[in-house]
């Protein structure tokens, strides 16, 4: 969320043909996102708001009747308020007006919770004192059916706008709600709504109302709408975009009026006039709703202090089991394609650089990115089985004592958690958090979980390394650094996520409000829609780079195809190893060979030489490569499948005077290495395709690398000081 | 008495609301004005935060927070209507004039 994201010119959104522009809008959990997909069918879209990054879902609904006219419906996060402190909640405001590059709405469709209704209808007061057009879609009926409110007295209260009644998740109403928004387009619905503000206060908002700038003057009604908005809105904190003249007016007016609380005027009027109208909402009076029995039960059941954690526990364990295990069949099933493919083409293609970049660069890159799907899928659909039925709240309530005091959101626990299978579906999985910088900071920190790509390369290295012995006569040493490998991961993880918390994206600590929705029965049609549609921008978006980056390692390894002769030009110490080694094949002098020798240097003192070195560099496209990158090195042509001898290989390599080049110590640094390095570019694409910029993957980079480096530094040089 | 004061299962009426702006804002927007009557339904497993009752939603916010929001102790649950409800916060309007 820096300047120059939100300053980002806008986008020309418009599609040519300039249809009309409506918005959906709504409290979170009222089912906007169901009527959103009932309204679109089909025909939805996922791109970014002009100037910052949320995600906007926007779609073309064609209306009943003669002209069959089409509409633009976006889709407007979730929000109780036009009022914003941060630039991600302007977007209701901005959206709603037409404001900053945003398309200017013919039409608002507000979403309204009939169970929740005082609520609710306090955005729709915002709306329609601003004078903006709208149609009110009273959903969830069928949850309040033994005192249902009143429609027609609804729209009475805003001076006549439509209210449709709706049931999206049944699909109900959706054709009335059409031909009401078909009718409003004719004939806007501007409604008209008197709250009785004390007299002092109105004066204040004439003088702030004053100050708009000039995109936003209107009818008297919406420039008094607009200052009560700056007023409520604007303070020396607020990230918002106004003009400095309209904030400067709002402190005066907050400092001239001491001892008075000017949000509570406001927001005080606009709850009395609510609830004075209540009583007329209803046929009968005695509804004051009560928590849903429902999810009462429930609620004693999972949020209680024990059987609560165990259920969660229970249900955590699921996710990440499946995310683990589950996936496997599929992951290996796209592997073995994929080898098919690249043997196909192997035996059909002539030799030479075509077959060569066509197999391993082309169809290994798509393989790259198509690996991925399995997990994605799999944990969109837990995260839509559990943000659909209103679970994910309760997480969040359950873990926030928890994740608080590392500075991450009570919803970071879910992403997290699936780090450990794979940070790629993790981190597009961070969308469960509407703040910009919880968000952000669950991203940094995610790529240092424990990932199952890590898990060949530690399976590898400590068989290779590590004798086969027991501690005390019965704890495996291989198998306690496997599980220390895991704990070191989520201590740095937890530390990683302290500090850069209170560092790279320090934030004001935010007060939790955090709404337990009750719970629903989650539609299996809106979950395979989420599944999809994360799948595709994963495909479409970071699959692009995955891809690129797949075919230049590729390259990298690959050239130049000089015969070794070339290579003593290059340079001395290269002959002294191709004499040592004299099995190496053509990857010793490629461009990724040379750069592993070229590093030597630098990676030496963590006890790697230059074969690590090139394993590392193809590790690059994912962490389990460095198994067969190192296959290639010592010339076995499938490490994967063949393990046995690449281990005797590495634990027989000797140096020059005789001594084995590679110790447990080296095995103890590398492990430490590729649990902190991040050397996945795929994790690197999605942070791109997540942030919009290539700041935050290059930062990530940075930091995961150098602490890498650092601790196997200390590793390396500390356990040779101790004689290891 | 404090939000945080309050025992499980207690029905309280809120005074009124302290602490940081925004947190004061978003909560009187939530339908938490003065006059409001809303009860402590639970804790979280670790004490901390809070689930509260209001206006028929399961809200949670944290004990901290919870320490900056002033009520009294209401009457019994039975007695939350609709009506006398709305005359309080209209009190409440009032009474800030």
């Amino acid at each position: 969320m820096n300047a120059a994201e939100t300053l980002a010119p806008p986008s020309a959104d418009r599609l040519p043909g300039e249809r009309p522009v409506v918005l959906l809008v709504g409290n979170p959990n009222v089912g906007k996102t169901s009527l959103f997909n009932r309204l679109t069918g089909q025909k939805a879209r996922v791109g970014n708001y002009p100037g910052i990054t949320v995600e906007r879902r926007s779609g073309s609904v064609t209306l009943p009747g003669d002209d069959g006219a089409d509409i633009e419906l976006i889709d407007v996060p979730g929000t109780y308020s036009l009022c914003a402190r941060s630039a991600e909640e302007q977007i209701a405001l901005n959206a709603a007006l037409g404001l900053a590059g945003h398309p200017s709405p013919t039409l608002i469709v507000l979403v309204v919770d009939a169970g929740q209704l005082t609520r609710n209808l306090y955005l729709a007061l915002q709306l329609v004192e601003l004078r903006v057009p709208i149609v009110i879609a009273l959903n969830m009926m069928d949850e309040v059916e033994d005192n249902p409110p009143i429609p027609e007295a609804v729209s009475k209260l805003f001076g006549g706008v439509p209210v449709v009644v709706t049931n999206a998740r049944q699909g109900e109403g959706i054709g009335e709600l059409k031909h009401a928004v078909r009718r409003a387009l004719a004939r806007p619905p501007v409604g008209s709504v008197e709250v009785r503000y004390p007299p002092s206060l109105r004066r204040v908002v004439d003088e702030v109302a004053d100050a708009l700038p000039a995109e936003m003057k209107g009818s008297v009604e919406r420039q008094r709408a607009l200052g009560l908005w700056a007023l409520t809105s604007l303070d020396d904190e607020d990230e918002l975009q106004v003009s400095g003249d309209l904030r400067e007016r709002c402190r005066r007016a907050h400092a001239e009026a001491p001892g008075r609380d000017l949000d509570r005027e406001i927001i005080t009027a606009r709850y009395a006039f609510l609830d004075a109208a209540a009583a007329d909402l209803y046929r009968r009076v005695e509804a004051h709703p009560h928590k849903h029995k429902l999810s009462e039960r429930m609620d004693r059941l999972l949020l209680h202090p024990v059987l609560g954690f165990v259920a969660f526990l229970a249900l955590m364990l699921l996710v990440f089991q499946s995310l683990f295990t589950w996936a496997d069949p599929a992951i290996g099933a796209i592997e073995a394609g994929v080898g098919w493919l690249q043997a196909l083409v192997l035996d059909t293609f002539p030799d030479g650089i075509l077959r060569d970049l066509v197999s391993e660069g082309i169809i290994g890159g798509v393989g790259n990115v198509v690996v991925f799907l399995p997990q994605i899928l799999l944990l969109f659909f837990f995260i839509g089985l559990l943000e659909d039925s209103g679970y994910m709240a309760r997480v969040a309530y359950l873990m926030d004592r928890i994740m608080r005091s590392l500075g991450l959101h009570g919803r970071a626990f879910v992403p997290m958690l699936s780090g450990f299978a794979c940070a790629v579906p993790a981190i597009l999985a961070t969308r469960t958090m509407e703040r910009q910088r919880d968000r952000l900071l669950t991203m940094l920190v995610i790529p240092l979980m424990t990932c199952s790509a890590r898990l060949p390369v530690y399976t590898l290295v400590i068989a290779a390394l590590f004798p086969p012995m027991a501690l005390f006569g019965w704890v495996p040493v291989q198998g306690l650094l496997m599980v220390g490998m895991y704990v070191f991961s989520v201590c740095i993880t937890l530390i990683a996520a302290a500090v850069l918390g209170r560092t790279a994206v320090r934030g004001r600590r935010v007060a939790l409000i955090l709404e337990l929705p009750p719970y629903r029965l989650p539609s299996l049609g809106a979950i395979l829609k989420l599944m999809w549609e994360r799948s595709a921008v994963f495909l479409r978006e970071a699959g692009t780079v995955i891809l690129v980056c797949t075919i230049a390692l590729w390259a990298l390894l690959s050239f130049p195809r000089t015969p070794p002769a070339v290579e003593a030009a290059v340079g001395a110490p290269v002959a002294a190893e191709t004499a040592a080694a004299p099995q190496s094949p053509a990857i010793e002098n490629s461009f990724g060979g040379r750069l592993g020798k070229a590093l030597e240097p630098a990676i030496a003192p963590l006890g790697f030489d230059w074969k690590i070195g090139v394993g590392l560099i193809g590790a690059f496209a994912a962490r389990e490569v460095f198994v067969s990158t190192m296959g290639l090195v010592y010339g076995i042509g499938d490490a994967e499948e063949a393990v046995e001898p690449l281990r005797e290989k590495i634990r027989r390599e000797a140096r020059a005077d005789g001594q084995p080049a590679y110790r447990p110590l080296t095995g103890l640094s590398l492990l430490v290495f590729f649990a902190l390095a991040c050397q996945c570019m795929s994790t690197l694409a999605v942070v791109h395709r997540e942030t919009k910029t290539w700041r935050w993957p290059a930062f990530v980079f940075a930091y995961m690398t150098g602490l890498a480096y650092v601790m196997s530094l200390a590793v390396f040089q500390v356990g040779s000081l101790l004689g290891y | 008495m404090t939000l945080a004061d309050a025992t499980v299962g207690q029905l309280v009426m809120i005074d009124g609301i302290g602490g940081e702006r925004a947190f004061r804002r978003r909560l009187m927007e939530l339908g938490l004005v003065p006059g409001t009557r809303l009860q402590l339904i639970g804790r979280a497993p670790l004490g901390d935060p809070l689930e509260l009752l209001v206006r028929g939603c399961s809200l949670s916010i944290r004990r901290a927070e919870a320490a900056s929001v002033e009520v009294r102790l209401a009457g019994e649950p039975r007695a939350e209507r609709a009506i006398p409800l709305a005359r309080s916060a209209l009190a409440g309007a009032r009474s800030s004039q």
